[in-house]
């Protein structure tokens, strides 16, 4: 019994270091991030050309690190993610708290939405956004419909409550529309 | 391409066009409005949305039934008129905008033509408020159209096929049109939208005969960006200045800040100006933009000729709380102090319905009609609106019941006047929020706005209300609650009676004297459209109204925001949770006659 008490105890240690570690520099042994295809939207926020058309990059999602999502609630906002899909409920873009995905739920799927942008609106932020950082925002955005551990995702909001917060979302099964990735 | 519709044999439009000219048969926009037609979204140049026709009356409209109906083929807000000239209605959908003539001469009007201006899809991601299309214009055989993605078109009304098209706005700065187009003297006058987004706003004149740009007004910086010079004469001081579209904001953000002419335009053939409003400055966050902001929500008069600026009056200086200055002018002459004078009535946004001299833009009243907590008046002295510093957002903190909220007292919704009851009739909302600010960041093509706000009913719980407002007297004279924002425009006839519907899908038709209602309609889906009233061929009158609830307030239908995130939508989400218990999407042209 004590023993088995040790046990769990060292394994609620081992996973609140997973949750806690803060990945300031990237491995050496991280896979690159997967390849994006041409543009799918007309849109490119920001000035057009301005930025690096292509980054080199390494596929640094890691969407159980609360800092990790931490940073990518912070970064959905900076780079005007909510100004279209609000709080996860939506707007001028679709919602992201529900259980459908136009484009694919997979980290990979959200990466190259963001990347490459959708054709029904959904802006192109390659060239824009740093890779890490869109890693970040990959990870929150799956904590916005409960896809992430609740002992990663985000807590609080900084600002007005009008949501739940994303740690205490029902986790939405995912429906991604035929014939998406 | 304009695709001919099995019914009618294929025309050539140049024998189209020949046959129209010879019969007598192109008429010019306000030419027509007097003959039974509804030849622009507000009827007529002063914007009165006022039919003439009597046979439909408040003693007989309870016997109203319904003579045709036709889908459009959409699912997103229908806020457009349907505009009807000789014995064909025009009609135009949401994105992807297309345009349908509907042959009124045939039983259950089938489509003459369809015209496809196929515009880009990514339109629907910049647009900040549904992807509305608030109506065309007839002028001399043409239709006129705006898309979404910034293209003014002129299409042959007679045979549908595209004549010109001008490409105006720029979807990747996030600039989109959604507003109905003007015919003034030859000149199609468009302005864009994307007050959200950063844009920064103009109103645009083009030839009718080509679509080539004639000028362009900016709504901020330099005099000669915003066409000021010897013959602007505003009537305030503190409109008076060099260059005040620059110097009343920090360096270098009036160049996104917004001012977007994106409502509606009333002219006045006497005076020879052109009347349009101003939409909020850029980022909502007022904090990010210290100074007046001009020249955003306020009210431009100008030359059509030329676009020369020749007065402007601010309704909301530094507004502060996304209060755009778009709301209808409507024309009108009432016995003021002894002798007639040619004022513009105007409700605000911010809750004031405003009477200006429109020759020289003076504020001659303006009281409140909705309840407001972020002012305490309009000074009559200086024409300054007087906040109420507890109301003022400041980043970092909550503010609390902000009344009207940010769709304002009255949002787009167009009014009626009628000359003969002498009142005007208002759809409008009854919303409070709490909001908070931030600093936000500005990337071209995407949001700039910086709050979050969470709306909530007014007092007395209802979200919406439908007057009658007496601008002599200064005050309401009758009131419809309603339970959902009244986001549909408003039409009144010489029968003395006010059509207006209702987001949970009622057209109703009430007493234009004192608000009694004498019939109403169910529809398949909300109605936040204009409804119209013309004669039809057959010499019978006709009311007509399309469904298919949306816009900003129907996100949560039209676009599937998800009820739990209160902010969703701008912030709309909160107030508007219910609305998909009582409707759903739809796009539906309903036409009205007695048996």
């Amino acid at each position: 019994m004590r023993a088995l008490l040790v046990l769990i105890g060292l394994a609620v240690a081992l996973g609140g270091c997973d949750r806690e570690e803060r990945k300031l520099a990237k491995l050496p042994s991280a896979a690159p991030s997967p390849a994006t295809g041409e543009r799918r939207g007309d849109l490119q926020p920001g000035q057009k050309g301005s930025g690096l058309e292509q980054t080199t990059s390494s596929r640094s999602f890691d969407g159980k690190n609360a800092f990790e999502l931490a940073q990518g609630k912070r970064l959905f906002r900076w780079y005007n993610c909510s100004g279209c899909h609000s709080m996860g409920g939506g707007g001028m873009g679709p919602a992201l708290m529900d259980n459908r995905w136009i484009y694919g739920h997979e980290p990979d799927d959200i990466y190259r939405t963001i990347m490459e942008g959708r054709p029904n609106g959904m802006p192109s932020f390659r060239g824009r956004i740093p890779d890490a950082q869109v890693w970040q925002i990959v990870g929150y955005i799956r904590s916005i419909s409960g896809l992430a551990p609740k002992a990663a995702a985000p807590g609080r909001n900084d600002g007005l409550a009008v949501t739940r917060p994303e740690n205490e979302r029902e986790r939405a099964t995912p429906r991604n529309a035929p014939g998406s990735g | 391409m304009a695709e001919q519709m099995p019914g009618k044999p294929p025309m050539l439009p140049r024998v189209a066009l020949a046959l129209a000219v010879c019969s007598g048969l192109i008429a010019h926009a306000q030419d027509a409005a007097g003959d039974g037609a509804w030849p622009m979204a507000a009827h007529d140049y002063a914007n009165t949305r006022f039919s003439p026709l009597d046979q439909v009356n408040a003693r007989n409209v309870h016997s109203l039934k319904l003579a045709f109906s036709f889908k459009t083929g959409t699912t997103r807000g229908n806020e457009a008129a349907p505009v009807v000239v000789g014995s064909t209605m025009y009609v135009v959908t949401p994105f992807p905008d297309y345009l349908y003539a509907l042959d009124l001469s045939r039983p259950g009007a089938n489509v003459k033509w369809r015209f496809d201006p196929k515009p880009k899809a990514s339109a629907q991601g910049v647009a900040c408020c549904d992807t509305v299309n608030r109506g065309v214009a007839y002028d001399g055989g043409r239709i006129f159209m705006n898309t979404l993605d910034g293209d003014t078109i002129a299409v042959d009304a007679a045979s549908g096929n595209e004549i010109w098209r001008a490409h105006l706005g720029d979807i990747t700065r996030g600039e989109t049109i959604t507003m109905a187009p003007v015919v003034v003297k030859g000149k199609v006058l468009v302005g864009n939208s994307g007050g959200e987004l950063g844009v920064r706003g103009w109103l645009t004149a083009l030839d009718a005969a080509t679509g080539k740009i004639a000028w362009r007004a900016w709504s901020t910086g330099p005099d000669a960006d915003v066409l000021i010079g010897e013959r602007f004469k505003p009537h305030y001081a503190q409109d008076r200045g060099k260059d005040l579209g620059k110097t009343t904001w920090p360096p270098d953000a009036w160049k996104i800040g917004g001012g977007n002419a994106w409502g509606w335009i009333s002219y006045d053939p006497k005076l020879d100006l052109i009347y349009y409003g101003t939409g909020n400055p850029g980022p909502w966050n007022p904090d990010q933009r210290p100074g007046a902001n001009k020249w955003t929500s306020g009210v431009f008069a100008r030359d059509p000729a030329s676009g020369e600026a020749v007065w402007y009056y601010q309704w909301s200086p530094h507004d502060l709380h996304d209060y755009d200055g778009v709301n209808e002018n409507v024309l009108v002459d009432l016995p003021i102090g002894g002798k007639t004078r040619a004022v513009l009535l105007h409700p605000d946004r911010n809750g004031y319905l405003y009477v200006l001299d429109r020759a020289t833009g003076e504020v001659l009243s303006a009281d409140p009609f909705a309840t407001i907590t972020t002012s305490f008046g309009v000074d009559l002295g200086d024409g300054k609106l007087r906040y109420n510093p507890e109301k003022t957002p400041r980043a970092g903190r909550v503010v609390h019941d902000i009344c009207p909220a940010s769709p304002g007292a009255k949002d787009w919704q167009p009014s009626a006047w009628s000359p003969r009851t002498h009142l005007l009739y208002i759809p409008h909302n009854n919303l409070c929020q709490d909001a908070g600010t931030y600093e936000t960041s500005y990337i071209a093509g995407t949001p700039y706005v910086g709050a979050d706000v969470k709306m909530k009913p007014g007092p007395g719980g209802n979200r919406g209300e439908v007057l009658a407002w007496d601008p002599l007297a200064r005050k309401k004279v009758w009131a419809i609650d309603e339970k959902f924002p009244a986001w549909s425009g408003a039409l009144v006839t010489a029968g003395d009676v006010v059509f207006y519907g209702t987001m949970d899908g009622w057209f109703k038709a009430v007493d234009a004297r004192d608000g009694k209602l004498l019939w109403k309609f169910k529809t398949d889906s909300g109605v936040i459209g204009q409804p119209v009233s013309y004669r039809g061929p057959d010499g019978r009158q006709y009311i007509a109204v399309l469904d298919g609830v949306g816009g900003w307030a129907g996100g949560v239908v039209s676009a599937d925001i998800d009820t739990r995130d209160g902010s969703a939508g701008l912030g709309f989400t909160n107030v508007m949770k219910d609305l998909p218990q009582y409707t759903k999407k739809g796009g539906t042209l309903y036409v009205f006659s007695l048996p």
